[in-house]
């Protein structure tokens, strides 16, 4: 195998989506083709559907390598800096996107202070301890930074309360218990440059004098917890913690799956060894919270902007953005389209520039997009033109929440997406309010009657008023937008509804019991694929489907070599 | 009673009540009658106490699951692409239901909201390593790589 002598740097990205795209197997097949190599493990580069991704840092800059495999063929032609496996950046992304808050991501050892601080890192931290703390209050007042987790609240007023606080301790938490499906902003930063959320909260406990610092972070990512955990012990070997004439310790503890946990009192309650229920506001945490003493809790891509506001100044960070919402912002792409991954944007990029743009979703295809998870809403294709900020978002039904954007296509029946929704938040309401107990569980057993057949009209005006009072009478964050996948899909999807409710039928052709599966024979080679796969024995010799045994699992579908198998609208197709 | 010696290591204040369930899961795979028990004399709380905290959280099981752990993603991403048919699929092919470990103590399926790995969606995780852009071809292969071993 040759090797180029022009190869100063291997980088290979094992951030969690490159390792479940076979990341490891590449860097050990490079590691044992080239043992004389520097080949070094980074995050995530954000390109996710290109994974498993290799960097070759050579004298004349840096080769991106793509969709790479452990082969033989894939390492020497990588290697040999061949073009097979070449990677550009699609045009669109290259041109919008703006990369400040993962500007290291996936480009430096996570792992590796060093390379941070090689990189500027901890210079910020060094600034603010250069100035007052109440200057670091300032800069975070004027650079306009609202909260990442999706509240959007003004993270230096908040800091600013904290500040204020007279107390022998004051806390500070970083939430960093990623729950809202679909998002993974928070994890690929934790994986990627652990050390850049750190000196966030080291300057955080500057400017507000909080003594003692938690991360609260999903058991669900073990890659970000051990990253995290190296980071804080080369935090403490190098004393970068000594603040405030203070050694401030920070503990990771880890969220044991409940979404509700991403509410800042339910999250108290959570690090107090508690059930994570929410409890009434005021007194707000500034002023009572982890075991009484004032706290503080913004998310990790919060935390993530602090060192670059302190760093470049307030006033070049405010450069970038909308009136009411300042820097970039992370978004998860994911869904129907054809580049997933992790983006970073200027906020008040419009919506089809993201996902037609940057995502390559196709326009023909795309039938909306959901923001914020299950505590937003869809916004239909025909509205692609909004800017995204926080405040744009609201006014159409929807939130920025923490950054999960999921493309949803034509195939996509809408009813169907708020039954999961409804599914989702009905069984993590902690149930402490009625409305959000009941009121969610009776919306999600209305959804799952329409999408079984058996909906009437009624049931819409039923999940309209229902809806409103869940949103009225509920007292934390969840109970409070549970039904916004609801209210949204009612909003602008509301002939699906009645398709389903009035004619019986899914015009998306997602519903089982709203559909019928059926084989063209003008097509079908007789290969009996079908036959032998069906799991219930639907299908009969002469290729004709029972609809009254098929269950809809979709094997025929998949397996057919000539794609004769279709779903159809019940009672419509011309099976026979 | 088993040994519940590990539990030493982790500080008494409640505030670690949650920490110690991991631990105790982390060792037996579940919280079993007699976790909960060591658990509250640790802590110093009632055992009911215990289980009022235990159970509020999706994390922690109260049975002992198989020797193969296989969590099939539900997030938004993965049930856009399809994690309803992959469960389905994986369901049938064992014979276990989510939530459920197969007679032999070999298997146990449970579905979870979110793996992380949206943008390789449908993905689901056994024992921890994640595998995505399922379909039905290589779901099938994978878990029959899995019974073999």
């Amino acid at each position: 195998m040759t090797i180029s002598d022009k190869i100063r740097k291997v980088r290979v990205g094992t951030a969690s989506c490159g390792l479940a795209a076979g990341g490891a197997a590449v860097l050990d097949a490079l590691r044992a083709q080239a043992p004389q190599l520097d080949i070094d493990e980074v995050g995530c580069i954000g390109h996710c559907y290109a994974e498993p991704t290799v960097e070759v840092i050579t004298d004349a800059g840096s080769i991106l390598y793509a969709g790479v495999d452990a082969s033989d063929k894939a390492i020497s032609s990588i290697l040999g800096l061949g073009d097979a496996y070449r990677f550009h950046i699609p045009e669109a992304r290259a041109q919008k996107e703006l990369l400040k808050v993962l500007k290291l991501a996936g480009r430096i050892n996570p792992v590796s202070l060093e390379e941070y601080m090689a990189n500027g890192g901890y210079g910020a931290l060094k600034k603010a301890l250069d100035n007052t703390p109440e200057w670091v209050i300032d800069e975070m007042k004027k650079s306009g930074l609202r909260g990442r987790g999706g509240g959007g609240f003004p993270t230096g007023m908040k800091w600013s309360f904290l500040a204020a606080k007279q107390a022998e301790q004051k806390i500070m938490i970083c939430n960093a218990d990623e729950g809202d499906p679909g998002a993974f902003m928070d994890r690929s930063l934790m994986e990627s440059v652990p050390h850049q959320m750190l000196e966030g909260m080291l300057i955080g406990a500057y400017g507000t004098g909080a003594t003692r610092l938690f991360i609260y972070c999903r058991a669900e990512y073990p890659l970000a917890i051990k990253h995290l955990k190296i980071a804080i012990e080369q935090i403490y070997a190098n004393g970068l913690n000594k603040i405030n004439g203070r050694e401030l310790e920070i503990t990771i503890k880890e969220g044991a799956g409940a979404f509700v946990c991403g509410e800042e009192t339910s999250m108290i309650a959570s690090l107090e060894g508690r059930r994570g229920t929410p409890r009434f506001r005021p007194p707000f945490p500034t002023d009572r919270g982890w075991n009484g003493w004032p706290t503080s809790i913004n998310n990790v891509e919060t935390f993530g902007n602090v060192p670059l506001i302190i760093a470049e100044g307030a006033d070049a960070y405010a450069s970038v953005g909308t009136a009411g919402s300042k820097g970039t912002k992370l978004f998860a792409l994911a869904g129907d389209l054809e580049f997933p991954g992790l983006v970073e944007v200027p906020m008040g990029t419009t919506l089809s520039e993201i996902v037609f743009g940057i995502g390559g979703a196709d326009p023909e295809k795309v039938k909306a997009v959901q923001t914020g998870g299950p505590s937003g809403g869809c916004i239909p294709k025909e509205l692609f033109d909004t800017p995204v900020d926080y405040d744009s978002l609201k006014s159409l039904g929807a939130i920025m929440g923490s950054g999960g954007m999921i493309v949803i296509s034509n195939e996509r029946c809408m009813v169907e997406t708020a039954r999961f929704f409804l599914d989702f938040t009905h069984r993590e309401s902690c149930g402490k309010c009625t409305f959000c107990r009941v009121g969610t569980t009776r919306m999600y057993e209305t959804l799952e009657r329409i999408v079984a057949g058996n909906g009437v009209a009624a049931d819409l005006e039923f999940l309209e008023t229902m809806g409103k009072k869940v949103g009225k009478g509920s007292l934390c964050g969840l109970g409070q937008t549970a039904p916004n996948p609801v209210l949204a899909t009612l909003r602008y999807f509301r002939h699906e509804y009645e398709k389903h409710v009035i004619d019986g039928q899914c015009p998306a052709l997602q519903c089982n019991n709203l559909v019928d599966v059926y084989i063209s024979k003008d097509k079908c080679i007789k290969c009996r694929l079908c036959i032998k796969n069906c799991p219930v024995n639907a299908i009969s010799d002469d290729f004709v489907v029972d609809n009254s045994k098929c269950t809809r699992c979709n094997t025929c579908i998949e397996i057919c070599p000539k794609k004769t198998i279709a779903r159809a609208k019940k009672g419509e197709c011309n099976c026979g | 009673m088993g040994n519940y010696d590990y539990l030493n290591e982790i500080g008494k204040e409640p505030g670690n009540l949650i920490k110690g369930l991991q631990a105790i899961q982390g060792h037996a795979g579940y919280v079993s009658d007699e976790g909960i028990a060591a658990a509250a004399d640790y802590f110093g709380i009632a055992e009911v106490e215990v289980e009022g905290v235990l159970t509020f959280y999706a994390q922690f099981k109260r049975v002992k699951p198989g020797r193969n752990k296989i969590s099939i993603c539900d997030g938004t991403a993965c049930h856009i692409k399809g994690s309803t048919q992959i469960l389905d699929w994986v369901s049938t092919e064992l014979g276990v239901k989510p939530g459920e470990t197969d007679a032999d103590g070999n298997f146990s399926l449970e579905t979870v909201a979110c793996l992380g790995c949206c943008s390789l969606a449908p993905v689901m995780s056994i024992n921890g390593k994640i595998y995505g852009k399922l379909d039905r071809k290589n779901t099938v292969k994978i878990l029959k790589e899995y019974r073999q071993s």
